[in-house]
C-alpha cells in the first residue's frame, strides 16, 4: 500500500470512529507505551505511514513520515554529519519519529541547545474530524498563524495524529569530551547552575552516584581549552555514558519503585525527598526513585516552584502528570476539544478530563 | 438614531468606569492626544482607537479587561507600536491598551540563566541589565532599542541571529497574561517544561489574538567568549546564494548570516559608511562566535567556502570597531534605503534558502514590470527575506502598485514551499495572503482555537487569521490556475 492509500485509511478510520464515538489509540513503534495513563481505545497503527519525504542538508531540514524508525533518521543524518540536536530518548529499538515528537521527550542536550519542540518547524496532522491539515513548514522561520505544530509536541496524540513533521537539524559536533569529578550533590548542583553564564561549550551536564559529569563538544581545539578550564579526569568514551543515560540504561534505572521525573529551576537545593537521585539537565531535570506518597512528593516540589511526573512503574490510572489548577485545566479543555470534539484520540493519556 | 443614543452612551460609560479606575493622564480620548496611537510601524494604516488607557499595574489590566469584556468591547494591545504588519493597529469602536507603563526588569537571576520583565521592557534592556552577569537575551530584531518584549512575544520576533540562537519562542520560559475575562494565568513554567499543552508555543506569535501579556520570563544566554564577522563581495547574487549553502554544509552554523544586494548595499554604505564594496552585486556577512579557539577555526574555513564560491573579496574585520561598523551597515539598511526614496515598503517572506536564485529573479521581473526599485536584504541563513519596494505615496496609484508586487513576492514565497512572512507577523497587512497559505481545514482551526480563549472575538478582532469569507471574496478576485481557492463556501 502507498502512502497515500495509507494516510486516507488513517484518515477513515478516524472518521468511523468520531461518527460512532469510539476511542482510538494512537500506536507507532509501541517504544513509549509506558508513560502517561493508562488509556483504553481502539488501536490506531501508524507504523506503516513511514519514510523520510525530504531531506537536504543544505537546508538543515528533514522532513518524514510519523511511522518512520528513529534509527533510520538518525542514521539518514549521521551520514551527513547531522543531527537531531535534541538528542531524542529512542526507550526501544521501535521508536518512532511521531512518537517522539508526540510524546516531546529530549535527551542530555536539551538544557543546552533546546528541547524537541524548539526543532519542530511544521507538521501534518489529522484531526478528530478526520481533517488532513498542515501547519508550519519547511523553513526556519514562520511566523503565520498560531504555532499549532509546537502545540502537538508533547501533546500525547490528545489533539490528533501526526501524519508527518518537518525538524531543524543541526551539524554533528567535530570533537566531544566528557570530564567527571567527584563532589557532593550540593557542590554539583552549585557547580553545573554555575555553567550557564559561564562562555564554555559544554552541551550535557549530570550528577550521578557521587560524581558530576559534564560534556563539552565543539571544534577539536576548542574542546581541548574548555577541559583546561574546568577541573576533572575525562571519560573514555567508549561507556556510551551520555547514551546509556538517556536510554535509562545505567544501572540506576533498575529499579522497580516509582520513578518520578522532577523539573525544577536548575540552583534549586536537594529537595528533602527520600530515595535515589540522579540529576541530568544541569540539575533542571531530576530523576527520583521513591516509594514516598504521590501528594507529599509534589508537595515539596511546587515549594520550590517545580513539577513532578510518575514516569515509569506505580499507579497509572491515577494521576501521572502535575494536576493542573482549574482556570488552566479548563482552558485545557477547550483546547482538546477544538481539535477532536468527539474525544476520538487517547482519551486520558494526559490527564482524566483531555 | 436610538442606535447610535445607546452607542454613545456605552462609550461614555466605559470611558467614565477607566476614569475612575485610572488617574487622568491614563485615559486619553481627545483626538490630538489619540493621533500617536494610530498606527504602528505600518503607516500606510491609521485609524484613530475609541480610546487608549495607559494601566500601570496587573490589577488595572484585570479591570479593564473585565469591562471591556462585560460591554462587549473590543481591545487591542500596544507596546512600542514598532511593529511592521499592521497588528496593533486600532479599532475605531475598539480600546487601545498600551503597556508602555510596564518598565520594570522585575528580577536577574543569574544562577538560573533567566530575567522577569515587564512587557513594555524594551528588548535591548534586558541585555544591558544582564551584562554584568555575562549574560544576554539572544533575538535581536532590527528595533530592538526601541521594541519591547512584549510585542517580541506577540510576534515571535527574529533578528539576525535566529538561525544559531532561534525566535522569541525558543528564549521565553514563562507568561502572565490576562485573559480576554480578566483572568491572570501563568502559561509555561521557570522550569524547561510545563505539564499539559505547551501554551508557550501557542501564545508566542499570537498577534495579541489569546490574551494580554503582563509578564514575561526570558532565558539569557552566556556572552561568547569571542565574535567575529567575515564580509564577502561576489559579482553575482546568485554565487552568494550558493555561498551561505556551501557554509552550512561545511558544518558551520554562523551566528549570523545576512545578504544584501547592490542597491542595498550602495545605500547603506551612503549611510553608515560602513566600508562596503559599493560595485558588488551582492555581499555576505558572516558572523561567528563561541571561544577563541573555535572561531579562528571556523574563519579559515568560511574564508576558504567563500572564496571556493567565487567571492570577488573576502574581508575580515581586523577589530571590534570595525565588526560592529559592518554591522551598523546592515542594521541601519531600512533607514538608509528611506533616504533614497520617498518611501519604501518593507516585506517578509521565508524561502527554503535553495530558492533564492528563483525568487530573486522572479523579483527583478516583476520590479521591471511594475516599475518600482526593490532593495533586498535577506537573512540568507535562515531563508527569511526582505524586499524594500521603493515608491512615492504622493504618485497616484503608486502605492497600489506597491501593495500588489508585494503580495505577489509572497505569494511566490508560498509557490516555492516558503511562507508569508517570517518574523513581522500577519497583522493587517497580510491578512489576504494566509488565504494562500493555508486551506478551509487549518484556517477553521486557528478560528476554533481562538474560540478556546476568546469565544467572543474581543481580542484584536479582524487581525491575524482572515474569516473564510473574506477569504471567499479574495479568492474569487484571484483565482489563482484556474482553481478556486476554498471552493466548498457558498457564494452569494
Amino acid at each position: 500500500m502507498n502512502n497515500q492509500s495509507i494516510s486516507e485509511l488513517l484518515q477513515t478510520q478516524v472518521q468511523q470512529a468520531a461518527n460512532d464515538g469510539r476511542a482510538l489509540n494512537i500506536v507507532g513503534g509501541g517504544s513509549k507505551h509506558f508513560l502517561g495513563r493508562q488509556c483504553e481505545g481502539a488501536i490506531l497503527d501508524v507504523s506503516k505511514h513511514r519514510g523520510i519525504i525530504e531531506y537536504d542538508p543544505r537546508e538543515l531540514v528533514i522532513t518524514a513520515r510519523a511511522g518512520t524508525p528513529l534509527q533510520e533518521i538518525e542514521q539518514t543524518l549521521a551520514d551527513n554529519k547531522q543531527m537531531l540536536a535534541f538528542e531524542p530518548p529512542h526507550f526501544g529499538e521501535y521508536a518512532t519519529l511521531g512518537g517522539t515528537i508526540a510524546a516531546g521527550l529530549s535527551g542530555p542536550r536539551r538544557p543546552y541547545a533546546g528541547s524537541a519542540r524548539d526543532f519542530v518547524l511544521g507538521c501534518k496532522v489529522l484531526n478528530g474530524k478526520g481533517e488532513i491539515m498542515q501547519f508550519g513548514g519547511q523553513v526556519m522561520k514562520n511566523v503565520a498563524g498560531y504555532d499549532v505544530s509546537r502545540l502537538m509536541t508533547g501533546a500525547y496524540g490528545t489533539l490528533g495524529v501526526i501524519l508527518e513533521v518537518s525538524l531543524k537539524v543541526l551539524p554533528r559536533p567535530a570533537a566531544s569530551t566528557t570530564l567527571f569529578n567527584e563532589c557532593s550533590e550540593a557542590e554539583a548542583i552549585s557547580f553545573m547552575s554555575g555553567l550557564l553564564s559561564k562562555s564554555l561549550p559544554v552541551d550535557a551536564s549530570c550528577y550521578y552516584k557521587g560524581q558530576s559529569y559534564v560534556r563539552l563538544s565543539g571544534s577539536g581545539q576548542s574542546v581541548i581549552d574548555a577541559q583546561k578550564k574546568l577541573s576533572g579526569e575525562r571519560l573514555n568514551q567508549c561507556h556510551h555514558f551520555w547514551q546509556r543515560l538517556r536510554e535509562h540504561e545505567l544501572s540506576f534505572f533498575n529499579a522497580d519503585k516509582p520513578l518520578w521525573r522532577i523539573m525544577v529551576k536548575p540552583s534549586t537545593p536537594t529537595l528533602p525527598i527520600d530515595g535515589e537521585w540522579l540529576l541530568d539537565w544541569g540539575g533542571a531535570q531530576r530523576w527520583l526513585y521513591s516509594d514516598t506518597d504521590t501528594s507529599t512528593i509534589r508537595n515539596i516540589v511546587q515549594q520550590h516552584d517545580g513539577h513532578a511526573s510518575l514516569f515509569r512503574n506505580g499507579d497509572r490510572s491515577n494521576d501521572v502528570f502535575q494536576p493542573l489548577a482549574k482556570p488552566m485545566q479548563l482552558l485545557q479543555q477547550r483546547i482538546k476539544t477544538s481539535f477532536d470534539p468527539d474525544t476520538v484520540f487517547n482519551p486520558g493519556r494526559m490527564y482524566a478530563e483531555i | 438614531m436610538s442606535e447610535e443614543v445607546s452607542k454613545s452612551s456605552y462609550k461614555d460609560q466605559l470611558i467614565q468606569a477607566f476614569q475612575q479606575l485610572l488617574p487622568d493622564e491614563a485615559v486619553l480620548t481627545e483626538a490630538e492626544d489619540l493621533r500617536p496611537f494610530e498606527c504602528d510601524g505600518l503607516s500606510v494604516y491609521r485609524r484613530l482607537p475609541m480610546v487608549v488607557v495607559l494601566p500601570e499595574t496587573v490589577e488595572q489590566v484585570q479591570s479593564i479587561m473585565q469591562l471591556c469584556h462585560a460591554a462587549k468591547v473590543p481591545v487591542v494591545a500596544r507596546g512600542a507600536g514598532t511593529g511592521l504588519s499592521g497588528g496593533a493597529l486600532p479599532l475605531e469602536d475598539g480600546v487601545l491598551l498600551s503597556l508602555a507603563k510596564f518598565k520594570q526588569i522585575l528580577n536577574i537571576d543569574p544562577q538560573n540563566a533567566m530575567a522577569t520583565v515587564q512587557p513594555g521592557v524594551r528588548n535591548l534592556a534586558i541585555s544591558e541589565a544582564a551584562a554584568s552577569h555575562g549574560l544576554y537575551y539572544a533575538p535581536d530584531p532590527s528595533s530592538q532599542i526601541a521594541c519591547t518584549i512584549g510585542g517580541n512575544v506577540a510576534e515571535n520576533s527574529g533578528g539576525v541571529h535566529c538561525l544559531k540562537y532561534g525566535l522569541t519562542v525558543h528564549n521565553i520560559l514563562q507568561l502572565k497574561i490576562v485573559t480576554v475575562d480578566g483572568e491572570l494565568l501563568t502559561i509555561g513554567s521557570e522550569t524547561l517544561d510545563t505539564p499539559g499543552y505547551d501554551l508557550l508555543a501557542l501564545m508566542t506569535g499570537s498577534e495579541g489574538m489569546l490574551g494580554i501579556f503582563v509578564e514575561i520570563t526570558v532565558k539569557l544566554l552566556a556572552k561568547p567568549e569571542r565574535a567575529q564577522v567575515v564580509l564577502a563581495a561576489f559579482n553575482d547574487v546568485t554565487k552568494a546564494g550558493e555561498a551561505v549553502g556551501a557554509i552550512i554544509a561545511a558544518g558551520i552554523i554562523p551566528a549570523g548570516l545576512e545578504m544584501m544586494d547592490k542597491l542595498a548595499i550602495q545605500a547603506a554604505e551612503d549611510f553608515a559608511h560602513a566600508g562596503y564594496p559599493r560595485d558588488a552585486a551582492a555581499i555576505l556577512l558572516c558572523e561567528l562566535d563561541g571561544s577563541n579557539a573555535e572561531v579562528s577555526e571556523q574563519i579559515m574555513i568560511v574564508r576558504e567556502v567563500l572564496k571556493q564560491s567565487g567571492a570577488t573579496e573576502v574581508r575580515t574585520a581586523k577589530d571590534e570597531t570595525e565588526r560592529e561598523l559592518f554591522w551598523k551597515g546592515r542594521k541601519s539598511a531600512f533607514p538608509a534605503v528611506g533616504r533614497i526614496s520617498p518611501d519604501y515598503y518593507c516585506m517578509d517572506g521565508t524561502i527554503p534558502r535553495r530558492q533564492l536564485p528563483k525568487v530573486l529573479a522572479y523579483m527583478s521581473q516583476l520590479s521591471n514590470e511594475y516599475d518600482l526599485a526593490v532593495a533586498n536584504v535577506f537573512h540568507a541563513g535562515d531563508g527569511n527575506l526582505h524586499p524594500l519596494i521603493l515608491f512615492d505615496a504622493n504618485k497616484p496609484g503608486e502605492l497600489q502598485r506597491t501593495e500588489e508586487f508585494g503580495r505577489k513576492i509572497l505569494e511566490f514565497c508560498v509557490k516555492v514551499g516558503g511562507t508569508i512572512t517570517g518574523e513581522h507577523g500577519v497583522g493587517m497587512e497580510k491578512i489576504d495572503q494566509m488565504c494562500v497559505q493555508f486551506q478551509s481545514a487549518e484556517l477553521e482551526q486557528f478560528h476554533a482555537i481562538k474560540n478556546a480563549f476568546d469565544p467572543e472575538t474581543l481580542l484584536n478582532p479582524g487581525k491575524a487569521v482572515p474569516t473564510l469569507h473574506r477569504c471567499a471574496e479574495f479568492g474569487a478576485m484571484h483565482v489563482h490556475n484556474g482553481e478556486l481557492a476554498h471552493p466548498e463556501l457558498e457564494r452569494f
